[in-house]
C-alpha cells in the first residue's frame, strides 16, 4: 500500500477542513466520555469510536440532509458528524431528559428524528433489515432518499446480514451497506470467525456492487461513499462498502483488551486518521499548526459546553416510565 | 350475512389496500401462490407485485424490512406463515418494533401489523402446531390480538392499521374455514376490550382464538346439565381487559381459563394471577385452567387430540369447581 500520508488531499481546502474539524470534535468528545465514565457520570456500556473517526465523518459528509442513517451501538461519531447537538448527545449519556432520546437509550441508542438518525441499534445486525425497510418505503413512495446503514464486520456472521443483502439486491433498494471492519468482533478476530475474510466477496455474491476503502483516510472514505451514494441514488440498487479501520480503545469500558497484540495497536496508531489528514494538509500548505490548534480548542470548547448542558439537565419524572408505549385515539395510555 | 373467517380477513385486507396507498402486504407466498391459507388470493392481480410482495424465506429479514418501512412512512401488513416460523423474526419484533418508540424518547413509532397463523389440530406435528401467543403477550410495546369470530376477523385489522404502534395478530389455523354470521357490530372492533359471547351465571370460561370455540362447545354441553357457563372471548391478549374479566368473574364467582399454550408460564397463569390479585374475595372456588399438555404437539391424530385443550376437559374442570363449592 502506498503511503497515504503522501497522497494529495485532492479536495478543496474548506471541505477538507470540515472533515478534519468533525474528526477532532469526535475525538475530543469521546476522550471526555472516557473521563466521565471514570467519574461515573456516564454508566452502562460505553463503546468508543476513537481511531475509526474517518469512517463516519467521510461517509456522512457524502450524504444529504434528507438521507436516512441507521447506526450501531458505537455511534457517537455518527451522531456528531450528522449534526446532532453535542449537548443533546452528552445529556443522553448522562441519562437526562434533555438527551436526544430523553435519557431512555443512553450511549448505545442515540436517536434524532430531525436529522433522520434512526438509532443506535445494539443488536448486532439488527439495523440492517430496518435500513432495508426504510429504503423500501422510499422506493415505494418514489422519493430520492438514500439509507446508509453502518455495522461492524462481526455483523456479517449474522443471518440478518445475509437476508438483508439479498432483499436489498433483489428489490434494487436505495441503501448503502457501510461495513466498518475493525477486524475484531469484541475479542474475536475476523480470521477466527469467518471462513471467507474477503467481505466484498461475500457481498458480491448477492449481485451487489462493492467498494473497499482505507478507513483510516477520510479522503478515501468520503470518495468511496460518494461513489456508492451516486450509484444508489441513480436507482441502480444497493452498494456494499467495506471501510478497513481500527479501534484504538477496547471494545467497551468493561473490556480488558487481552486479545490484541499491543504492537498491533501501536502500528495502527501510526496511521491515525486525524494526523493522516492534518499532515497532508500541512504539507500542501492548506493548514497551519496554529489553525489546527484552533480547531482543537474549538472542539474542546464545544465538549465543555456539552458537559455543562448535560450537568444542568434534569431527570425525567418517574411517572413518565410508561410513556411512549401505547396510544388510544391519539392519547397516551399506560398498560 | 354468513361469511367464513378467511373471507372476513380477506375483505379486511382488501379494504385496507384499496383505502390507503401506504398499506402493502408482504410475506412468503402472499402473491403468486395466493397466501398459504388463501387469504390474499387474487390480490396480486388487483394490486400488483409492489404492494402484494412475495418475500424470500427470510422471516428475520422481511419482518425487519416491514418494521423499517413502517418507520419510513408506510403501513405494512406482514404475514408470517405460522407462529412457529415467527421465532426467526422474534428479534426484530421484540428488540426493534416493541422498543423503538420508548427507547427513542417518543421520536419513532413503528406502525406495523404482523399477521400469523397459530395453533394445532391439523396433524401438522410439532414444528407447525404450537401456540406461542403468550411469548408476544409478554412484551410491552406491542398490542397482541387473537380474533376468534368473523366480526373480529373483519374488523380488527382496520383498528390495527390505525394504531401508531406495532400490532401482532394471531389467526388460529383451524378457524379459516369456519363460517359465522357477520354482525353489524364488526365495524366497532376495538383493540382494548374483551367480549362476553355467551352469558351465564355459574362459571366464566375465559378463552381466546381457537379455544373460544372449545369453550362454546363446553358451554353447550354444560347447559344440557343445567349449568350456565359464561364464555368470555379475550380478543386482545395485550393489554388484557382486566375490567371485563373481573366483572364477569365477580358475577359467576368461578372461572376456568382455556388456553392452547402450554401450562407453564402460560397466559392462563397470568390471568389466574390477576383474578387472585383483583377478585380473590369474589371467588367461590379456586380458578382452574385447561391448557395444552406439556409436550411438543404430536402428529398422530389421537395423540394430538390428547395434547390440545378439548371441550370434555373444560366440562370436567367446571364440574370439579362446582363440586368443590
Amino acid at each position: 500500500m502506498s503511503d497515504p500520508e503522501r497522497k494529495p488531499v485532492g479536495i478543496p481546502a474548506p471541505e477538507a477542513l470540515a472533515l478534519l474539524r468533525d474528526m477532532v470534535r469526535i475525538r475530543r468528545f469521546e476522550e471526555r466520555c472516557a473521563d466521565l465514565y471514570g467519574q461515573q457520570k456516564i454508566r452502562g456500556f460505553l463503546h468508543l469510536y476513537i481511531g475509526e473517526e474517518a469512517v463516519a465523518v467521510g461517509a456522512l459528509h457524502a450524504l444529504g440532509p434528507g438521507d436516512n442513517i441507521v447506526a450501531t451501538y458505537r455511534e457517537h461519531g455518527h451522531a456528531l458528524a450528522r449534526g446532532v447537538p453535542a449537548g443533546a448527545i452528552m445529556a443522553e449519556m448522562y441519562g437526562k431528559q434533555e438527551g436526544c432520546s430523553r435519557g431512555r437509550g443512553g450511549s448505545m441508542h442515540l436517536f434524532d428524528a430531525k436529522t433522520r438518525l434512526f438509532g443506535g441499534n445494539a443488536i448486532v445486525g439488527g439495523g440492517l433489515p430496518l435500513a432495508v425497510g426504510l429504503a423500501l418505503a422510499e422506493q415505494m413512495q418514489g422519493g430520492s432518499r438514500v439509507t446508509a446503514v453502518f455495522f461492524g464486520e462481526g455483523a456479517v456472521a449474522e443471518g440478518a446480514f445475509h437476508e438483508s443483502m439479498n432483499l436489498a439486491a433483489l428489490w434494487k433498494l436505495p441503501v448503502v451497506f457501510c461495513c466498518e471492519n475493525n477486524f475484531y468482533a469484541m475479542g474475536t478476530a475476523i480470521e477466527r470467525s469467518e471462513s471467507q475474510t474477503d467481505l466484498c466477496a461475500k457481498a458480491a455474491s448477492y449481485n451487489m456492487k462493492t467498494l473497499r476503502a482505507d478507513g483510516m483516510d477520510v479522503i478515501a472514505t468520503q470518495a468511496a461513499m460518494r461513489d456508492a451514494v451516486a450509484q444508489v441514488r441513480s436507482g441502480a440498487g444497493p452498494v456494499f462498502v467495506e471501510f478497513q479501520t481500527y479501534r484504538y480503545r477496547a471494545h467497551s469500558m468493561f473490556d480488558p483488551d487481552l486479545y490484541r497484540d499491543k504492537a498491533e495497536v501501536e502500528r495502527w496508531k501510526t496511521r491515525g486518521p486525524i494526523h493522516n489528514l492534518s499532515n497532508r494538509m500541512k504539507a500542501e500548505g492548506s493548514l497551519t499548526e496554529e489553525a489546527f490548534l484552533a480547531i482543537d480548542a474549538e472542539a474542546i470548547k464545544e465538549v465543555d459546553a456539552a458537559v455543562a448542558f448535560a450537568e444542568a439537565g434534569t431527570w425525567e419524572p418517574v411517572e413518565h416510565l410508561a410513556h411512549d408505549l401505547y396510544t388510544v385515539n391519539g392519547v397516551e395510555t399506560a398498560r | 350475512m354468513k361469511i367464513t373467517y378467511r373471507e372476513a380477513l380477506r375483505q379486511a385486507m382488501h379494504e385496507a389496500l384499496a383505502a390507503d396507498s401506504r398499506v402493502f402486504l408482504m410475506g412468503e407466498d402472499v402473491g403468486k401462490y395466493g397466501g398459504s391459507y388463501a387469504v390474499s388470493k387474487g390480490f396480486l392481480a388487483e394490486f400488483g407485485p409492489e404492494r402484494i410482495r412475495d418475500a424470500p424465506l427470510s422471516e428475520l429479514g422481511f419482518v425487519g424490512t416491514a418494521i423499517g418501512a413502517a418507520l419510513g412512512g408506510m403501513r405494512p401488513i406482514v404475514e408470517i406463515m405460522t407462529v412457529n416460523f415467527s421465532l426467526l423474526a422474534l428479534d426484530q419484533i421484540v428488540n426493534t418494533a416493541a422498543v423503538y418508540r420508548h427507547m427513542s424518547g417518543g421520536q419513532f413509532s413503528v406502525p406495523v401489523v404482523v399477521r400469523m397463523a397459530t395453533g394445532g389440530g391439523r396433524q401438522l406435528a410439532a414444528q407447525h402446531s404450537h401456540s406461542l401467543e403468550n411469548w408476544y403477550a409478554h412484551v410491552p410495546g406491542i398490542t397482541v390480538l387473537a380474533p376468534a369470530t368473523v366480526d373480529d376477523a373483519r374488523g380488527m385489522l382496520r383498528a390495527a392499521l390505525a394504531d401508531p404502534d406495532p400490532v401482532v395478530i394471531f389467526e388460529h389455523a383451524m378457524l379459516y374455514p369456519m363460517e359465522g354470521e357477520l354482525s353489524p357490530d364488526w365495524e366497532k372492533a376495538d383493540l382494548r376490550t374483551a367480549k362476553i359471547l355467551r352469558a351465564g351465571r355459574d362459571v366464566t370460561l375465559i378463552a381466546y382464538g381457537g379455544t373460544v370455540w372449545k369453550a362454546q362447545e363446553a358451554a353447550r354441553q354444560l347447559a344440557a346439565e343445567g349449568i350456565e357457563a359464561e364464555v368470555l372471548d379475550l380478543r386482545v391478549l395485550r393489554p388484557l381487559d382486566d375490567a371485563t374479566i373481573m366483572a364477569s368473574v365477580g358475577r359467576t364467582r368461578r372461572a376456568v381459563i382455556v388456553d392452547e399454550g402450554w401450562r407453564t408460564g402460560s397466559l392462563a397463569g397470568e390471568i389466574m394471577a390477576r383474578i387472585m390479585e383483583q377478585a380473590f374475595y369474589e371467588l367461590d372456588a379456586p380458578v382452574a385452567r385447561v391448557c395444552s399438555a406439556e409436550v411438543p404437539i404430536p402428529y398422530a391424530k389421537h395423540m394430538e387430540g390428547a395434547a390440545l385443550p378439548q371441550a370434555p376437559a373444560v366440562v370436567a374442570a367446571v364440574r370439579q369447581l362446582l363440586a368443590k363449592a
